[in-house]
């Protein structure tokens, strides 16, 4: 048996953890590519999904303490919202709009993660709108003198919002516990980088806020993961902010309403699937003997059927009562306490 | 009992509401050295500042921070400087504070307070003197309020503080120094959503809130004395949720209808008054339902005269009472 201490690279993490990791990535891939075929069937209206991006996001999340810390996601970020603890029947459920959806009951589109007890924030459709409620949150978190941290998620074109810089900005002034981690995979829908920005990394402009910034290859789970570990401690330790540019690639369109041929080249997406996350991580486990091939296919079996169910149990889930549209607009008497 | 004037009021209601509840904090810029009208003179010594915190210049940022801080068990009143630049915090109030309750089918909720200086009649420009209930009353979720009298202000800043609800907390400027009243040393609140009767009367409803108020009550009492025009004077204090109720009561009572704003007139809040006393009080109605409010140009110009020119004042709105009395 191969001690994993010594392997390096794998940050102290035990042969569980490694492939509880593992098993949260190649979740996120299947519920991601099931989201996509339900949309293909016509049952789900709309689809967005972050296959591609699976390590940046479960890497970072590893790190978070579920129910401790605090996530305010954006729509790709299947891989966090498991890891955190939600379900494939959690996000289907939300997928097919359906009334048990803990999100919002088919209110929000999909991928619009929330789920209050494991303190994922529900986030809109407003790209950057998100980010200051985490540094509010961190701000409260510091002010209440609580051991948590907040970490939020966004993609490259959110850091051309002012939301983004204002509230890097106030992060920066008060010092605050929280993460701020960039999923950059070059394109905001068709708008590649070079045209959204004059810099080459999105790291580089922390420095004008006053706190680090870590470029980190995003495919390389382990690598993201003690980025993120070091952001918790420097968090934790209330040395303030850290901003994480996670560099990965979205393997699948913008969006089901998206066809991405109209502005990448397949050339260019073929040499990404050459560093697909999952993969390179199924290669490093193998490597070092955390597990064998069969060993991962059997993850991936049970994976397979617990999607399968989840998408059965949420199919024939009901619909919210349609005139239950008109409520929660407000605060309702009896929620008061 | 002692005599105060709105601003005095309003900074005795966070100040008592501070004192009350210790997860109430006072956010925006230039707050810690009192605000730019002294609305927060003070609070700085007595709460620090972490609880009176001086933002950067980030409007978005400071709403969207309170929003975030609401959601982890603090109470936040985030002071916009003027309503005329709350416009870069559009889309945190919009999108984010209004909706966050809704589209979590009722599971995160924001009780936020949101305070904004409005209003013309101070020199102050095209930029220090918008009126910008309307586009927040336009908006399910929100809560907003207009407050004319230092007595509704500290009732109604209150009850806004304990509400669960995100609400707008509109001051006018012009009102926060007009004249004092007599506020109770105990701690009263005034209820959201309820009009209340300035002046009883009898031959016309006069429907406003705000500054307007003041010249609407004075325009009656000129009325009175001049023309032995009785008109029952309502303000709204709060313009979402507006209390239809004690309007259409009072409509059919007089027969007649006069709104009054200060905002410009297409699209005002008055608009939605109207409509709803049109549909409602249809059979109750002796006369056109009429509206005095500014034009339709941005309020308001630097100079003064030009300003005058624009807003409804007394005079005006005691006009527009006699020719509606004679229809
Ligand atoms: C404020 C705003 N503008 C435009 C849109 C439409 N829109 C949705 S996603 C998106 C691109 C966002 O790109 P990025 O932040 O890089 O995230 P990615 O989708 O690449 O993961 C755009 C333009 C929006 N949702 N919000």
């Amino acid at each position: 048996m191969v001690s994993v201490k010594d392997i390096p690279g794998a940050s102290g993490l035990t042969k569980e953890q490694l492939l509880a990791m593992y098993q949260k990535m190649a979740l996120a891939r299947a519920v991601g590519e099931r989201e996509r075929m339900l949309n293909r069937l016509g049952k789900g209206p709309f689809a967005v999904t972050g296959e591609g991006q699976e390590a940046a996001q479960v890497g970072v999340a590893f790190a978070l303490r579920p129910g401790q810390d605090w996530i305010v996601p954006y729509y790709r970020d299947i891989g966090v919202a498991l890891t955190i603890g939600q379900t494939p029947r959690d996000l289907l459920l939300a997928h097919l709009f359906r009334a048990e959806d803990i999100s919002g009951g088919g209110r929000n589109m999909p991928s619009h993660f929330s789920d209050p007890k494991l303190r994922i924030v529900s986030t809109s459709a407003c790209v950057g709108t998100q980010i200051p409620h985490a540094v509010g949150i961190a701000l409260a978190s510091k002010l209440r003198k609580l051991d948590e941290v907040t970490a939020t998620f966004f993609g490259d074109g959110a850091t051309s919002t002012g939301d983004w810089h204002e509230s890097m900005n106030f992060a920066g002034i008060h010092k605050l516990p929280v993460i701020f981690v960039c999923e950059q995979n070059w394109y905001a829908i068709s708008v590649p980088w070079r045209k959204q920005a004059a810099v080459e990394s999105v790291a580089s402009r922390a420095e004008g806020y006053g706190f680090p910034g870590v470029s980190v290859d995003g495919n390389d789970v382990l690598a993201v993961y003690r980025v993120a570990k070091q952001a918790m401690s420097r968090a934790r330790d209330g040395e303030g902010p850290t901003l994480i540019e996670a560099v990965t690639y979205r393997l699948v369109p913008h969006t089901s309403d998206d066809d991405d041929r109209r502005y990448r080249s397949r050339e260019e997406v073929e040499e990404w699937k050459k560093k697909d996350p999952l993969i390179r991580f199924s290669a490093w486990i193998e490597e070092h003997g955390i597990a064998d091939h069969s060993d991962l296919e059997r993850i991936q079996e049970k994976i397979a059927q617990e999607v399968d169910e989840a998408s059965e149990y949420a199919e024939q889930a009901p619909v919210a009562e349609p005139e239950s549209a008109l409520r929660h607009v407000y605060v309702e008497e009896e929620e008061v306490v | 009992m002692a005599e105060k004037t709105m601003v005095e009021a309003i900074r005795d209601a966070m100040f008592e509401e501070m004192k009350r509840d210790d997860r109430i904090i006072l956010m925006g810029e230039d707050v810690g050295s009192g605000g730019v009208f002294r609305a927060s003179e003070g609070l700085l010594d007595e709460f620090g500042p972490e609880r009176c915190m001086d933002t950067p210049l980030a409007e978005s940022c400071i709403v969207g921070a309170a929003i975030g801080a609401s959601l982890n068990g603090i109470l936040p009143i985030a002071e916009m400087q003027f309503a005329s630049f709350s416009h870069p915090a559009f889309d945190q109030i919009i999108s984010e504070a209004a909706r966050m309750h809704y589209r979590s089918n009722g599971t995160w909720s924001v009780p936020l307070v949101i305070r904004a200086p409005y209003g013309a009649g101070i020199h102050g420009g095209p930029y220090h003197s918008q009126s910008i209930e309307a586009f927040y009353a336009h908006v399910p979720g929100l809560k907003v309020i207009c407050v004319a009298t230092p007595y509704d202000a500290k009732g109604l800043l209150k009850s806004a503080i304990r509400d669960p609800n995100p609400v707008i907390f509109l001051e006018h400027k012009k009102a926060y120094r007009l004249s004092r009243q007599e506020i109770p040393d105990e701690d009263y609140t005034v209820p959201i959503g309820k009009a209340e009767i300035k002046r009883e009367g009898s031959d016309m409803t006069l429907v406003t809130y705000g500054l307007m108020t003041h010249h609407s009550l004075k325009a009656a009492e000129t009325v009175q004395d001049e023309d032995g025009l009785s008109v029952e004077v309502i303000d709204l204090r709060t313009v979402s949720p507006w209390d239809r109720e004690a309007v259409l009561a009072s409509v059919e009572k007089t027969g007649k209808v006069l709104i009054v704003y200060e905002d410009n007139l297409t699209g005002g809040f008055g608009a939605e008054v109207a409509a709803t006393i049109a549909q409602d009080a249809f059979d109750h109605l002796d006369g056109p339902v009429t509206r005095v409010a500014s034009p339709d140009v941005p309020i308001a110009p630097f100079a003064g005269p030009l300003e005058e020119y624009l807003l409804p004042n007394p005079e005006k709105i005691a006009s527009a009472i006699r020719d509606l009395a004679a229809y």
